[in-house]
């Protein structure tokens, strides 16, 4: 019944909060929704029993990406209204819904067939997060490292493509050409 | 119909993803494309928890991680290359990035 009641609730308020991210022409408003939705989609995770996931949703999503994205906002100008592409509105909704149905169908197709089994069943009296850590560190390490490498090399990426005078070395150049730059600086605060 | 079951999580996510969706094909603005980028990954990451759950089985909350990762990487990277973009044209529309047309 809680259940029930939670599910519901909760799956409202995620497809409402994302129709308005999808359709309002104000970016502060889709951002601020999608924030929204985020932290509840968080709240299927706690109701499907996966507490760590439902916490590293908040923490990530919630707080990281929506992080970014209210940092790189303030470089563009957000009161302008977003302008829309002009097309058939029942074609794009029409192929959305195809395309969706075609996914889960294809994801859903082994369940169907009975053609599905536990490879790594949960343990019986481990937390959830002692579960995830038992399988995370022994089947899941390799990929683990190299998610780690991969979100080292978009943090390099975000920081020499965001931040200012990225492709100067100081090291590499003579005394000479800093001395040049310090110059220019200086001269930019003056005037 | 008060037993939530796998069936329901699952039109639940094809439903946020065919939002999603709506948003990709319908924005025009590239930020707001990003947006409905998150939505889709969202809306994935939901079914993959549900299947776990339903199924006693940790490797779709392992799948839902790599996911959230994938989605904080993407995020970094495409909002310094947009930022680059908007510093040198001053305008991230989509229909102004046609510089690679052959």
């Amino acid at each position: 019944m809680f259940e029930a009641v939670a599910f519901y609730l909760f799956a409202f308020l995620t497809i409402a909060m994302f129709y308005i991210t999808v359709t309002t022409s104000q970016a502060l408003y889709a951002l601020t929704a999608l924030a929204a939705g985020m932290i509840f989609i968080s709240a299927f995770f706690f109701i499907l029993g996966a507490d760590f996931l439902g916490a590293v949703q908040i923490v990530v999503y919630s707080g990281a990406v929506m992080a970014l994205y209210a940092f790189g906002m303030m470089f563009f100008d957000t009161t302008r209204d977003v302008k829309e592409k002009q097309g058939n509105k029942y074609l794009v909704v029409g192929l959305s819904a195809i395309t969706a149905v075609l996914i889960v169908v294809i994801f859903s197709a082994p369940i169907v067939s009975n053609n599905i089994a536990a490879l790594y069943p949960m343990v019986e009296g481990a937390g959830n997060t002692q579960e995830i850590g038992l399988v995370l560190f022994t089947k899941y390490l390799v990929p683990f490292e190299v998610a780690a490498v991969m979100l080292l090399v978009a943090m390099v990426a975000g920081i020499v493509l965001a931040g200012k005078k990225m492709d100067l070395s100081l090291t590499l150049m003579s005394e000479d050409e800093i001395r040049q730059i310090k110059e220019d600086k200086d001269k930019k605060v003056t005037s | 119909m008060m037993e939530i079951g796998l069936n329901h999580y699952l039109v639940l996510s094809t439903i946020l993803f065919a939002i999603g969706l709506i948003g990709v094909m319908r924005r025009k603005n590239l930020l707001m494309l990003f947006f409905a980028t998150e939505i889709l990954l969202n809306s994935v990451n939901i079914g993959f928890a549900a299947i776990s759950h339903y199924y006693g089985d940790l490797t779709g909350q392992m799948f839902a991680f790599f996911v959230i990762a994938i989605a904080a990487s993407e995020v970094a990277v495409g909002l310094g290359l947009l930022v680059v973009w908007h510093k040198k044209h001053n305008n991230i529309d989509l229909d102004f990035m046609t510089s690679m047309r052959g």
